[in-house]
């Protein structure tokens, strides 16, 4: 087979993940990120805690033999913790060959936003809130917050947010 | 230079060429201990080096390629004049350097470093060896090696060569830029391309692998190329267009086959099955085949695997076992009466857990090559040190997992090198005390329960106490009183950092590092070293290693909801505490008297933060634990039982958030549950004992 023809394989498969987001949601704000980024999306479940890491780190969970750490998503974002229901879903995402788990309250849909219906989310006070966010997309009349997953997982990041705590 | 060349082929070349050096070393040390070079062996370096030059060639290392065909071009003599005056010695002497050189190269490719050593100094010693040779033997003229005798040579790749004809034919005449260097080897690697694309290939100069001047022949006439391909004009073009320094390229479509045909009235030879073999190896290869075939016999059950694959593989069936129970112990069907069932279900677990035996077995590699690597290291030593030491090998079949192999190679490297430059004496002095002339080092590997046991022994002249206290005492390594010291612990003062007996530095050792880097090594696999010595009678070193990282075992404890899992290495004792005995100092640091000993008190619910009922040290139970001779109590809700556990490492992401101090890992218990290995020496550090 030609580079060529594989070039183009390939790029037809980032074409049809380009645009679409799993939307998912947290309380009443309901989020997406890029399915690229998404491995699998399973069920609750049993968290073993690892001490000594910053609360919204739950623990770490078997995935078929394989072993991975979870965030809730709740109290990354600072809001308030909800007990696990049959509705909580733990998204996987794979950033650069880390896999970390995403507690969400549920899963909602692939949804695709093109480009010209995603918006810069507009700048607040204290300027620093609206990091984890990459853009505003419109869905309909509802609007979808974007994650940059890679800012999730941010060392650096993480420690911001020791600090401010 | 190399930034076109893609990863996986320069990976393979890595692995391919250090197990190629490694045979030659091998070859090379057998061939010393006997004094010749008998014809099998000849054949077989021959091939080897012949294999380096050519993949080296293949990925552009020129230094390297250049040195491996001097190399061969010697044992090409060798083997077609079979000369009566050899001077073996001065031969291992070459070929081992020039085998160290290509290591050398090759760790620095490892390292995504430049490979730009310089051979020409190694590769004038060779040349001047082999006219040495030549003159020495008496035989002129026909030394030089034949020049391809084929008037072309082709490739024909396999996939493509019968089921179609290709009906374009083509004529390319490729000049390169005028300071690009090595035309040949440009021009073979194009080659090497087209054949992937095209039927048969022919080209003038036909031997730029073997003779470096048709590089000028390229540099004026040009490369030319004859080939049969399927592919259109354009692509083709396009094709040649992406060599490197490329300045003109003509390429003609052929109308009839004449031209073709004939550039190879001559001769015609298949060559089938390589795409890259060159016919004269290809002829020679025939004759020799029959006695290279009883040559490798040994290694020919043999695959190479990557370590990933079977790290996958382990974690798959303990990913299984832990299915299996789940089945089987399934509440729902635990109030049935099964008998079909049970008996399935015992069959199923039998063939799991000889699985998961035959899993791990794998991951075991026998020390031989380790310890073939320090025949090579004496060879060296002995040569610089005028000394004359014989190694035996006992038991170099046992098996040890392949991560700790790779770390116990240079501790091993260490007591060797020490063996012979501190304790195997001069020859003289040998013959003044009645002893064999020739020092004897045996070194022995044995299994002991969970552990192996590496011994390294030497008849040299003993560990010499009163120097030992007396360097102790100078450089403050002494703790108590000398006449309290067993003669075990004055032996072990030798492996504290700092501690050097030899006087004058060495290049092989006393540089007063060795040792604790021996110690430190160890630890950090969780092995030991243990030293016995009679002076004038030799040093007996112990090194004592755990066959495997990869599995411990380990007691399972309970604190709250969480579950810990401790290695039991590390556990003396565990008990429940009395009220009485245990009381708390005025900083608020809980203590325990055991045995007229006093011990803290770490109580994990408080240093995890986990939520028990289980506060009061009565109510749960002590476990006293041990690492680098300080003593601590944990204390825990229940103990859960003993379990051997594969330890699993925590998830990077977690690592890069925080150290955790306290836990070295994590493992998955029968139940699928995870739990977390406490780090007992982290424990230590955090409590500042």
């Amino acid at each position: 087979m030609s580079k060529d023809r594989i070039e183009e394989f390939e790029e037809g498969i980032e074409d049809t993940q380009k645009g679409k987001f799993l939307t998912f949601s947290l309380g009443k704000e309901s989020y997406g990120i890029s399915i690229e980024f998404v491995t699998e999306i399973i069920g609750i479940l049993s968290i073993t805690e690892v001490p000594q890491v910053p609360e919204y780190i739950r623990g770490i969970v078997n995935l078929r033999g394989k072993i991975i750490p979870v965030m809730d998503m709740r109290l990354r974002f600072r809001k308030a913790f909800r007990e696990y229901n049959e509705r909580t879903c733990i998204i996987v995402i794979d950033i650069l060959g880390n896999s970390v788990g995403l507690i969400v309250d549920s899963v909602a849909e692939v949804t695709a936003i093109p480009e010209e219906d995603i918006v810069v989310p507009p700048m607040t006070h204290s300027g620093s809130s609206n990091k984890y966010i990459m853009g505003i997309g419109k869905v309909g009349h509802d609007v979808k917050l974007l994650l940059d997953c890679q800012k999730l997982i941010d060392k650096e990041e993480i420690d911001n947010f020791e600090l401010t705590i | 230079m190399n930034d076109y060349v893609n990863e996986p082929m320069l990976e393979m070349y890595i692995f391919e060429t250090s197990q190629l050096l490694e045979q030659l070393e091998q070859a090379i040390m057998e061939c010393e201990k006997s004094n010749v070079y008998p014809q099998e062996a000849v054949n077989e370096i021959f091939r080897l080096m012949h294999s380096i030059k050519g993949s080296s060639a293949m990925m552009l290392f020129n230094e390297v390629s250049t040195l491996a065909h001097t190399v061969e071009d010697l044992f090409y003599f060798l083997r077609e004049q079979k000369p009566k005056i050899v001077d073996c010695a001065k031969l291992s002497d070459l070929v081992l350097e020039s085998i160290d050189f290509v290591k050398v190269e090759i760790e620095k490719i490892k390292g995504r470093d430049e490979a730009d050593g310089k051979a020409t100094l190694l590769i004038d010693k060779l040349k001047d060896f082999l006219l040495l040779l030549k003159s020495q033997n008496d035989c002129e003229g026909s030394l030089e090696r034949p020049k391809t005798n084929k008037n072309q040579q082709y490739y024909i790749a396999v996939e493509k060569k019968s089921d179609m004809l290709s009906e374009n034919k083509y004529k390319a005449t490729i000049f390169f830029e005028e300071d690009c260097k090595m035309e040949n080897i440009r021009a073979y690697t194009i080659i090497h391309r087209l054949a992937e694309i095209s039927e048969e290939i022919f080209y003038t100069p036909q031997d730029i692998c073997e003779n470096e001047d048709s590089s000028a022949d390229i540099r004026e006439k040009g490369f030319q190329i004859l080939m049969k391909t399927n592919q259109p004009y354009e692509k083709v073009y396009e094709f040649l267009m992406q060599t490197i320094f490329l300045k003109e390229l003509i390429l003609i479509q052929l109308e009839d086959n004449q031209e073709f045909e004939s550039s190879y009235t001559a001769q015609r030879t298949n060559i089938e099955n390589s795409a890259d073999k060159i016919p004269y190896t290809e002829q020679k290869q025939d004759k020799n085949q029959s006695s290279k075939e009883v040559y490798n016999q040994g290694n020919q059950a043999m695959i190479s695997v990557n370590v990933n694959k079977l790290d996958k593989l382990m974690d798959l069936v303990g990913e299984m076992v832990i299915a299996e129970s789940m089945v089987t112990k399934n509440p729902e069907i635990q109030h049935l009466e099964l008998e079909n069932f049970q008996k399935a279900a015992r069959q199923l677990h039998k063939i799991t857990a000889e699985l998961q035996d035959m899993v791990m077995s794998i991951r075991m590699v026998p020390l031989s090559t380790t310890f073939l690597k320090m025949h090579r290291i004496m060879r060296d030593m002995c040569k610089k040190l005028g000394k004359e030491v014989r190694l035996e090998v006992v038991g170099e079949e046992t098996e040890v997992d392949k991560n700790i192999i790779e770390r116990i190679s240079d501790p091993l490297m260490h007591l060797i090198r020490n063996a012979i430059d501190h304790g195997i004496e001069d020859k003289e002095e040998r013959g003044q005390r009645g002893k064999d002339k020739i020092g004897t080092i045996v070194l022995e590997a044995k299994n002991q329960g969970n552990d192996v046991l590496v011994i390294i022994k030497d008849d040299g002249r003993g560990l010499n106490k009163s120097k030992i206290i007396q360097k102790a005492r100078e450089n403050g390594l002494l703790e108590k009183s000398e006449t309290d010291m067993t003669d075990k612990e004055i032996y072990s003062l030798i492996l504290l950092p700092g501690f050097s007996t030899k006087e004058n530095i060495t290049e092989f050792s006393g540089r007063g590092v060795g040792m604790d880097v021996v110690t430190k090594n160890l630890e950090k696999v969780g092995g030991s070293v243990a030293v016995e010595s009679t002076e004038d009678v030799g040093t007996i070193i112990t090194l004592k290693i755990p066959l495997t990282l990869a599995i411990i075992d380990g007691m399972n404890i309970k604190v709250g909801d969480s579950r810990y899992t401790i290695p039991i290495v590390a556990i003396k004792e565990s008990f429940r505490c009395q009220d009485e005995s245990y009381f708390t100092d005025p900083d608020d640091n809980e203590m325990i008297m055991v045995r007229g000993q006093c011990y803290p008190i770490l109580r994990l619910h408080k240093y995890h933060q986990v939520k028990t009922k289980i506060k009061k040290i009565s109510e749960g139970i002590l476990i006293m634990v041990e690492q680098n001779e300080k003593v601590i109590c944990l204390f825990a809700d229940a103990l859960l039982g003993q379990q051997q556990v594969v330890v699993k490492a925590l998830p990077n992401y977690i690592k890069n958030i925080k150290n955790i101090n306290g836990i070295a890992g994590c493992t998955l218990l029968g139940d699928g549950s995870i739990s977390l290995i406490l780090d007992v020496g982290g424990f230590m550090d955090s409590q500042r004992l």
